[in-house]
């Protein structure tokens, strides 16, 4: 065979490299490995990770836990969750993490709790937002923080039901959290206004929507009241076709997530106004919990916290919580303290706990209108939506996630 | 009718990206990888420069136009300093390079513009709507629908009323005899790729009123400009035109019937138009016999050194990981996978000269076979290591039977409108394939569980089937196929049926995929709709072009190189996209033929 050279020497670079897995005293650091798709959604996570870093040297800076300082390794999937499967071995095996966090997209959520299910390590979900994480495909190992698609889609029927509407369109991309969302609306509307009908229903896929043709579709259908759920681009483009085709003149637009800095901040003075959505009102919101947070973030980053700050910021503090509780990093002990576990939020509402019996935990939303001030959308009329209203009862979630 | 007008508006924008890229590939045959990047810039730059000048006409169109320009002149940049170099290099080997600045280009932008999408303003001028039968229709969409004629009316002015354009036109039907007949090639293609970039470059700026500009607009795009630029005949401006067309009208009206249809229409179109029409609607066979590849160099025996050198590399292989960590046994199975899966891509696309651009769809079937039988019977990991093969050998009889027919770039593009065919299957068909949620819960067997187990039974069926495809090479099948490859009239005039050895090998091919497919999807526990998705597939290609087409072991060695690089740099800088794309024009520069085609050189000039 000719083999050249270079298949050995990178042999044998690989053999140096990964032959010898880090070796860590007992007293040393706690390490966390939190893996994500930051080259793929750095609009999400690039203010993910400030925060991030921010909250581990708060907590350091405080004397760590229990003296132990934590530390965190980042690995980017890049989106795909094959390459976040390897980093979860490597995370576990050589850099000997005590648990996992992270995940944006759904698949590489379940895909890393799938691992950690495998190899009984702890997963702490802290973006995916598919109902299958912690439902249909929840496992003993996984726990995740933010509000499902599921509850957001709740909070948002409550708005909607109030609504005089009763012919309804949907927008929404074409995979599976753009489908359960549909779903979701479609059922729960129902259910609280049974005559209401939805008379036409658009998929364009990801990142490509074709705006102009998917707001005439919808306009030919003459709804009353449009579901949007299309985000970042999608939303941009979707938003700007629909402002000059006149699609939301006298109809009602109930839309998931756009009331986000990260999906709201872009759309500049064509922000739609009147929109019902689910956000976070950064600048309004002025807890005493959330301004510290702002304040010191915008003094370390000298711009305003996104959400996916919130998010960051709100994972590391429920992990402290759990060190603290836990008093080691024994798997076992790590579980037993999460069930149930409460922690503070950066929102500075009232506490957030994870459920024991489904591990989502109860952190809301913001749900409120979307309005014009000073040449940027804004979120007005705002209220926090607890997340523990927004979940099925006990029984029905008995029954969405597999016991035992 | 409104919506018609939509469609009209979204083929306008396609056209003027694929314009671009259909004169670059008429004239330098390369595949230019990077011309989604280019748009993207062009979309970027204008941004910059509208918001900065003073607002009113001058300061828009100036900054679109100057925009295109600066586009047009990275575009010359990338020739001069990158693709000249490798123009002598096998068939294809330029996607690599390309593909490498996109890796570049992606990480510069985050660089420069930050990661959140910006909206530029509107047009001025053309900021409201009119109101046609009734229904309110943008003038910006109005303008952009006028734009493409223009601009096919404009380059078909340039390409035959000017002395330049006519040396392009003979350029692109007959390459070798423009350079006898004493036109400067060089400049000719520069000139031809400004061109191209600056119309990339446009395509992106005139986006700006439309569209927000974001970092994931250079694939968005790029899949789709290919594809309207093969199903109009690669080299064709009309042809691009009438694709364009088609797709936007297909797409505006197809999704008030089919709502999900925009994810795989254009690839559906792609596959019915190839098959109908091997060259697409407007495009012609190429002329003349001897413009069309130069024959390969027949493949050396290996010198005893390189056996040696492989024993060495294979002992390697089985001794030391009892000795490493959990981690290291994780990598390693991978890379004897990709081994294996690289060298199944060069199955066809060495020794059968067929490039494929659609090569993940059998490793993908291969995983989604083993996971189904897992998921809806239960099946142990050995009747789903079984069925892999048998999935994705499935795939290989029905679409290689399409495939084989064609040739070159056609063949590859029809490889890859059935691999996204495949994957929109898996991504849409929830309630079988769990969607792009994937399938979970794919564990080894017991007695595979401890990684170093499973390490060495990947090991013997990789290595095994890898060796079994080399032999077939150096076997009477494989000097067919090589005769079919290399004077396909010679060897059916002495009784060779080349179709069916070439539909044979895409077989093989397609099992031994499918074989490595399965392996990955026990090793990773899941399967998802990403592992037949187009970035795999052009892992694929990476992997072997990196290696070296032309040499059996090229996609070996190929493999080894580009999963420990992508491994080690994705775990150790943030930025390693831009190392990555680094790496890989550097290796393209200093290896042209591939890092195994260099070395047998190396060793040849030593003799």
């Amino acid at each position: 065979m000719t083999i050249a050279l270079p298949r050995r020497a990178a042999l044998l670079g690989a053999a140096a490299t990964l032959a010898a897995p880090a070796v860590h005293a007992q007293e040393g650091p706690i390490r966390i490995g939190e893996i994500n798709s930051y080259s793929a959604q750095p609009a999400f996570l690039t203010p993910y990770r400030n925060a991030w870093m921010m909250a581990q040297d708060e907590v350091n800076a405080a004397g760590g836990i229990n003296g132990r300082r934590i530390e965190t390794v980042f690995r980017d999937d890049g989106g795909r969750p094959e390459d976040a499967v390897r980093h979860a071995g490597e995370l576990v095996n050589n850099e000997r993490v005590a648990l996992l966090s992270g995940g944006f997209l759904s698949n590489v959520g379940l895909a890393v709790a799938d691992f950690a299910n495998q190899n009984r390590r702890l997963y702490v979900a802290s973006e995916p937002l598919t109902d299958a994480l912690v439902w249909a495909r929840g496992n003993r190992f996984t726990f995740r923080l933010r509000p499902s698609t599921y509850m957001q889609c709740a909070m948002l029927v409550e708005e909607a039901a109030k609504l005089p509407a009763r012919r309804w369109a949907t927008v929404a991309p074409n995979y599976e959290y753009g489908q359960s969302a549909v779903r979701w609306f479609k059922e729960l509307l129902t259910r609280a206004k049974p005559d209401v009908q939805f008379v036409a229903e658009q998929f364009p896929a990801l990142g490509r929507i074709d705006a102009g043709a998917t707001v005439q579709a919808l306009a030919g259908a003459n709804p009353e009241a449009i579901f949007n759920v299309t985000f970042g681009a999608d939303l941009t483009n979707f938003v700007r076709q629909g402002s000059t085709r006149g699609l939301f003149e006298r109809r009602s637009v109930v839309s998931l997530l756009t009331g986000e800095p990260e999906y709201l901040d872009p759309l500049g003075d064509e922000a739609p106004e009147g929109w019902i959505v689910t956000g976070y009102p950064w600048e309004e919101l002025n807890t005493e919990g959330h301004t510290r947070f702002r304040e010191n973030y915008r003094r370390r980053f000298n711009t305003h916290p996104r959400l996916g700050s919130v998010v960051a910021y709100d994972t590391v503090s429920a992990i402290v919580a759990m060190l603290r509780k836990s008093g080691g990093t024994g798997t076992d002990a790590m579980i037993e303290a999460m069930r149930g576990l409460t922690f503070p939020t950066a929102f500075g509402e009232a506490e957030v706990e994870f459920r024991a019996i489904d591990h989502q935990s109860t952190l809301g939303a913001y749900i409120g209108r979307t309005a014009l001030r000073r040449g940027r959308g804004v979120m007005v009329d705002w209220r926090y939506a607890d997340g523990r209203n927004y979940l099925p009862t006990d029984e029905v979630v008995r029954t969405l996630r597999p016991q035992g | 009718m409104v919506q018609g007008l939509s469609g009209l508006a979204s083929a306008s924008s396609l056209f003027l990206v694929a314009s671009g890229l259909t004169v670059i590939f008429g004239v330098t045959r390369i595949v230019n990888f990077a011309h989604g990047s280019l748009y993207m810039m062009g979309a970027y730059l204008s941004w910059t420069l509208v918001t900065a000048l003073p607002r009113g006409h001058l300061g828009f169109w100036g900054g679109v136009l100057v925009a295109a320009l600066i586009v047009g002149v990275i575009g010359v940049l990338i020739e001069v300093l990158l693709l000249r170099r490798i123009y002598k290099a096998p068939e294809l080997f330029q996607l690599l390079g390309t593909f490498g600045v996109v890796l570049i280009v992606q990480d510069v932008a985050l660089m420069i513009w930050g990661p959140q999408d910006l909206l530029g303003p509107r047009a001025p001028g053309l900021r409201g709507a009119v109101e046609i039968l009734g229904v309110r229709f943008p003038l910006y969409e109005l303008f952009l629908i006028a734009v493409g004629p223009v601009v096919l009316g404009l380059l078909w002015l340039l390409f035959h009323r000017t002395r330049w354009g006519t040396t392009v036109r003979a350029a692109t039907a007959d390459r070798e005899m423009v350079g006898a007949l004493g036109v400067n090639q060089r400049m000719l293609f520069t000139t031809v790729f400004f061109l191209g970039s600056v119309l990339a470059g446009l395509g992106g700026a005139l986006q700006l009123p439309r569209e927000s500009v974001n970092l994931q607009m250079d694939l968005a795009i790029i899949a789709e400009a290919f594809v309207v630029v093969v199903i109009g005949g690669l080299g064709s401006l009309p042809g691009a035109f009438l694709a364009a067309l088609l797709l936007g009208q297909l797409q505006a009206f197809g999704i008030l019937i089919f709502p999900k249809i925009t994810l795989v229409l254009a690839f559906l179109v792609m596959a019915v138009v190839l098959v109908v029409r091997p060259h697409g609607l407007l495009g012609r066979p190429p002329a003349s016999a001897h413009a069309a590849h130069v024959v390969e160099p027949p493949y050396p025996p290996a010198t005893p050194l390189a056996r040696n050198l492989g024993f060495a590399a294979l002992a390697l292989a089985v001794l030391v990981p009892p000795f490493m960590g959990e981690f290291a046994l994780i990598v390693f199975t991978e890379i004897a996978i990709m081994v294996l899966f690289a060298a199944s891509l060069h199955f066809i696309m060495g020794p059968g000269g067929m490039a494929s651009f659609g090569h993940a769809a059998y490793f993908g079937l291969g995983a989604y076979g083993a996971a189904l039988l897992a998921k809806h019977f239960a099946a142990p990991m050995e009747l789903g290591l079984f069925a892999a093969p048998l999935m994705a050998g499935f795939a290989g009889v029905v679409f290689g039977w399409f495939c084989v027919r064609l040739s070159g770039v056609y063949a590859a593009m029809l490889t890859l409108a059935f691999a996204q065919i495949a994957w929109s299957t898996a991504f849409q068909w929830v309630e079988i394939t769990g969607g792009d949620n994937g399938i979970l819960g794919v564990w080894p067997s017991a007695w595979a569980q401890p990684k170093l187990v499973y390490y060495y039974m990947a090991l013997v069926l990789c290595v095994g089937v890898t060796l079994l495809l080399r032999r077939a090479i150096f076997a009477p099948f494989g000097y067919a196929l090589r005769a079919g490859r290399d004077s396909p009239l010679r060897a059916e005039a002495i009784g060779m049926d080349g179709f069916r050895i070439r539909w044979v090998a895409f077989i093989l091919a397609a099992i031994a995929a499918g074989i490595a497919g399965g392996l990955f999807a026990y090793a990773k526990g899941s399967v998802f709709p990403t592992y037949m998705a187009i970035p795999r597939s052009v892992d694929a290609l990476l992997m072997v072009l990196l290696g070296g087409v032309q040499t059996v072991s090229g996609p070996i060695v190929g493999a080894l190189a580009y999963t420990w690089i992508h491994e080690q740099l994705m775990r150790s800088f943030d930025l390693w996209r831009l190392f990555l794309g680094s790496v890989i024009v550097a290796l393209v520069l200093f290896f042209p033929q591939g890092l195994v085609g260099a070395a047998q050189r190396l060793t040849e000039r030593r003799k």
